[in-house]
């Protein structure tokens, strides 16, 4: 297991992958008025966490897995595919492929010695999941940690943005995260264990309003959140 | 109870369908009914109530190079509560090859109060295959809360992953009715459209409906939530050569009845 702090600089969001831009879909839910209020911020961290986040951090892990592993370049190529297959909405791809640029990009100036070559060459850059499943690797993270990360990530993006989206209680935001680090915690575990499986077989949980809402965004001109 | 069913279509060489197989048991029985223009229609007919829990039940469909096939249900299913602890699962496992159409259209499925269903589809579509693949989830009869329902549907096409989609209601799941996944929205489905004759059609939204150009192929899939089983419907319709509802931006209304209001903001 990796050095505590080791975990905590990846997970923080002020490690330079340009987290802070992203809502992870609340604008467009505050803005089509479903998110309004702390507690239906918390019923939207939940969905998160159950969909996306379980996807994202299944992935991660499965990433992280296949770092160390002979035949990496085929199944990041494979996981590729799989994430793909499970986001309908290309404006929620785009996002991804950005933050895996920007991350990807963290990721070769902090650790130069690490090799980043076999993450698929796409077009938009690699999907978010899988370079963080190799900067973890090279940050000495284990898969359950990097699902840790990603978990985390779900849920903390979202609710910094509420703060700011919904001029919410900062107290009160981060007493609801302290409610859901169980859930994080749960979500983490469920997507180390599911990234065992092969690749087909990973989480697909869908979520209809994040590809409605994610879709609706990207045609907005004037917005507070890349995503 | 179990049950298994089979369909095996294929082209006559003269622009005919044919069904070598078609077989089924209760309460997964079919009936081929009478089409006009060379493709067959097919109804899976329901021989008792449910999907109950404790039924599993599977479907195989096989439609051969250049065969045209429809399959429809006669009624919505309503998965139900049975024995404690089982859960009722339909699995339907379907093959398209170059050439032929698969079109999906069953009714709704409807999870009652108590349910515990998991309904699994795995779809492989080959290149220049044509497929619609509909599904539509009503959590709970009128007025309730639906038990724990899974809708997986796995598609390939020609040999490369195109869409998984696992979607998830219930008392246990955390969040599914919320802002993130439904909204409070009662019905909620997908229309899967792989048509090598369509062009490729951008990204679109009006009010709670979207059309997601998919990334393993030419495919569209539209993704819809309603507030009701009806509403639904009128969104998740195939599109036909004439019309491409849910139009590119800005978005059209679907019809003069459902006029989509614009998303807020």
């Amino acid at each position: 297991m990796a050095a505590p702090t080791m975990l905590l600089l990846l997970a923080d969001g002020r490690f330079p992958a340009g987290a802070h831009a992203h809502s992870a879909g609340l604008e467009a839910a505050v803005a089509a008025g479903r998110v309004t209020d702390l507690a239906t911020l918390g019923g939207y961290l939940r969905g998160r966490l159950a969909t996306a986040g379980l996807v994202a951090a299944a992935f991660a892990a499965a990433a992280r897995r296949a770092a160390w592993s002979s035949g990496r370049r085929a199944t990041l190529a494979r996981l590729d595919a799989e994430l793909d297959a499970r986001t309908a909405s290309p404006a929620q791809r785009a996002v991804s492929r950005r933050q895996g640029r920007a991350l990807l990009r963290a990721g070769r100036q902090i650790w130069p010695a690490a090799t980043f070559d076999d993450l698929p060459v796409t077009p938009g850059g690699p999907h978010q999941p899988l370079t963080l499943g190799l900067v973890g690797a090279a940050a000495g993270l284990d898969p359950a940690q990097v699902a840790t990360v990603a978990a985390h990530a779900t849920v903390t993006g979202s609710a910094s943005a509420a703060v700011r989206l919904l001029g919410l209680d900062p107290y009160q935001v981060q007493a609801l995260l302290v409610r859901l680090a169980g859930a994080c915690d749960a979500t983490a575990a469920r997507a180390a264990r599911a990234a065992e499986e092969p690749p087909e077989r990973l989480p697909a949980a869908a979520a209809p309003l994040a590809d409605i809402h994610a879709e609706a965004h990207a045609t907005w001109e004037v917005r507070l959140f890349a995503s | 109870m179990r049950a298994t069913a089979r369909l095996v279509a294929r082209a006559d060489g003269h622009g005919r369908t044919v069904l070598p197989e078609l077989r089924g048991e209760s309460p997964l029985l079919l009936r081929q009914v009478p089409a006009g223009d060379g493709g067959v229609t097919v109804y899976v007919v329901g021989g008792a109530a449910g999907p109950l829990a404790g039924d599993e039940l599977r479907l195989d469909v096989e439609v051969g190079p250049g065969a045209v096939v429809r399959v429809h249900t006669v009624a919505a299913s309503i998965a139900l509560p049975g024995r404690p602890g089982p859960v009722s699962r339909m699995l339907v496992r379907a093959t398209v090859a170059a050439g032929a159409t698969l079109r999906w259209l069953p009714e709704q499925l409807v999870a009652a109060a108590g349910c515990a269903h998991v309904g699994d589809a795995q779809v492989d579509v080959a290149e220049g295959g044509t497929l619609h693949w509909r599904d539509e989830l009503i959590c709970g009869r009128h007025g309730e809360q639906p038990g724990h329902a899974e809708v997986n549907t796995w598609v390939d096409l020609a040999g490369r992953p195109l869409l998984r989609q696992s979607l998830t209601v219930g008392p246990d799941v955390p969040g599914w009715a919320g802002p993130a996944v439904l909204g409070g929205a009662a019905a909620t489905g997908s229309l899967l459209v792989v048509d090598p004759a369509r062009p490729a059609e951008p990204p679109a939204v009006a009010g709670t409906v979207a059309r997601l150009p998919l990334a393993g192929g030419l495919a569209t899939l539209w993704t819809a939530t309603a507030a009701d089983a009806h509403t639904l419907r009128a969104y998740l319709e195939p599109p036909t050569e004439n019309r491409s509802w849910c139009g590119g931006a800005p978005p059209e209304p679907v019809s003069d009845q459902h006029s989509l209001a614009g998303m807020g903001g």
